[in-house]
């Protein structure tokens, strides 16, 4: 079944179009990852999705709502870890949870076990009470990601995840991710082709704003002719550019 | 529900920074105990602590502007309110819980502010109280102006504007230090049209029991509320469309 469907999705800037015709379909509970290097348009798209940014054009379909005119139920189906870090600084790791069930309207028994079992989920336990702005980076992400589950959400948005972090802690959180595979449906937005690679059922290749290619990490490998994905992927978007 | 969970997120940022209360409470608070120092020893009456008190809190509330606009904007340039924009709040939602949770903080303010002047000598009375609830329009005014700002600015160039800029005008244009009066033609033409002296004036009206002066500072109090607020909810939307 199709979670999300997208068609003919631009936007425009003064004079740049950031994302240009998108068509794509994902299903549900899969994993799909935009790929693409820095300006593709992969965070502009999130931001449409999110309804963040209304389109220039076409639309896109949540689990049946449009981004555009039902912007408001659209919202309670999603959530977003948007790509800078997106916790408030002052609050512990606890509160921070607690705003977002706060601000989802949730009673207090629902809040109290959401938080026990994303604490539990991403290893949040011995640092609940520290302020989140004193987290090191990659825990910030954590957390981030911690904080979009708490609504339950159908569909999870994660911009580029794990922009710069270190090989290690990427790593890890790449565990986390996989952990949710199939329960819920995720965008994942990343530069990082092994990440695309190892952590995505399906990959959409985007380059200057247009999709250039869909399919799963072997399916793109087939198609360029390359053994490595990382060949397959600058191969083609280097052709992409004539 | 949502409003409180959002208000009280406001509340903690703002109550948490050590420099916010370090400024906000502790600046009026040395500024009172100094100008009643410089009294003491001078043999004319500049800084009688009756017309000081209100003045002083009435120029707190600069810093109210300060906390919400500094908060606003920072909230602005990093991921979070984008994060909360995609939640089920409402505009409302946001600019109620951007701006009542500052107001307990503005009164609490005013009233360390004159549990200090009665060590230096203010007399207890019941006005005492009425200054307190007198205060709010003042409040609500700073607490605007601190949303119009947040929407409007950066977080470096709300710390120029709101904390050098704002300051020094509610201080230099409100007659805390000094009788406008005596300074007259454009300056106090000028502090005249603001609304700072206005606040200060109404305070004051209250504190001394002299009610009917408190016309009509209160209403250029109130319609400075009106249009500030106005403008700030204007500026917070837009901004939020923008996103
Ligand atoms: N608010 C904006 N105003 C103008 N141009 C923008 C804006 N946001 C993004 N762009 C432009 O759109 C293009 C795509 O940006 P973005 O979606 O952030 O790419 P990515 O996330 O893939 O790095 C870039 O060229 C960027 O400069
Ligand atoms: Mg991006």
């Amino acid at each position: 079944m199709e979670t999300i469907k997208i068609s003919g999705l631009t936007k425009k800037y003064k004079d740049t179009t950031a994302v240009d015709g998108l068509d794509l379909a994902i299903n549900e509970g899969e994993l799909f990852a935009l790929l693409g290097v820095n300006g593709a348009g992969k965070t502009t798209t999130i931001k449409m999705l999110s309804c963040l940014a209304k389109p220039t054009s076409g639309d896109a379909f949540l689990c049946g709502k449009s981004i555009v005119k039902e912007s408001g139920e659209v919202k309670s189906l999603i959530a977003v870890s948007p790509q800078e870090t997106a916790v408030a600084p002052n609050l512990t790791v606890r509160e921070n949870l607690e705003l977002m069930a706060g601000v989802h309207g949730f009673a207090k028994e629902k809040t109290e076990r959401k938080i026990a079992e994303l604490t539990e989920q991403f290893g949040l336990g011995e640092i609940t009470s520290k302020k989140a702005g004193k987290l090191s980076g990659g825990w910030q992400r954590r957390l981030s990601i911690a904080m979009a589950l708490i609504s339950e959400p159908k569909i999870l948005f994660l911009d580029e995840p794990t922009l710069g972090l270190d090989v290690v802690v990427r790593s890890e959180l790449w565990d986390n991710i996989r952990a949710l595979k199939g329960k819920i449906t995720i965008i994942l937005t990343t530069h990082y082709m092994e990440e695309a690679e190892s952590l995505s059922d399906r990959i959409a290749v985007m380059k200057d704003g247009k999709l250039i290619i869909t399919g799963t990490a072997e399916e793109i490998k087939a198609f360029a002719g390359e053994e490595k994905f990382e060949d397959a992927f600058v191969k083609i978007v280097k052709e992409a550019v004539k | 529900m949502k409003l409180k969970a959002f208000s009280s997120r406001t509340a903690k940022e703002i109550l948490r920074d050590p420099l916010n209360l370090g400024f906000g409470l502790g600046f009026p608070v040395v500024l009172i105990l100094l100008l009643s120092a410089i009294q003491a020893n001078i043999p004319v009456e500049l800084f009688v602590i009756e017309n000081l008190a209100p003045g002083i809190a009435v120029f707190g509330l600069s810093f109210m502007t300060l906390f919400s606009a500094a908060l606003i904007a920072k909230d602005r340039g990093s991921a979070i309110l984008q994060r909360l924009y995609t939640t089920p709040l409402t505009p409302k939602d946001f600019i109620l819980g951007y701006t009542l949770p500052i107001l307990p903080i503005a009164v609490a303010q005013c009233i360390v502010c004159y549990i200090f002047a009665l060590i230096l000598g203010l007399d207890i009375t019941v006005r005492l109280l009425w200054s307190i609830i007198a205060i709010i329009p003042s409040a609500l005014f700073f607490i605007a102006l601190g949303l119009l700002c947040g929407s409007v600015f950066n977080d470096k160039q709300v710390g120029g504007i709101c904390g050098a800029l704002l300051t020094n005008l509610t201080a230099w244009l409100s007659g805390i230090w000094f009788d406008l009066e005596l300074v007259g033609g454009a300056f106090k033409k000028i502090a005249d049209l603001l609304p700072f002296i206005h606040a200060v004036e109404l305070e004051r009206a209250v504190l001394s029991g002299n009610y009917e002066d408190m016309f009509p500072h209160l209403y250029w109090v109130l319609g400075y509320i009106a249009v500030t607020f106005g403008l700030a909810v204007f500026a917070f939307l837009r901004q939020m469309k923008r996103q």
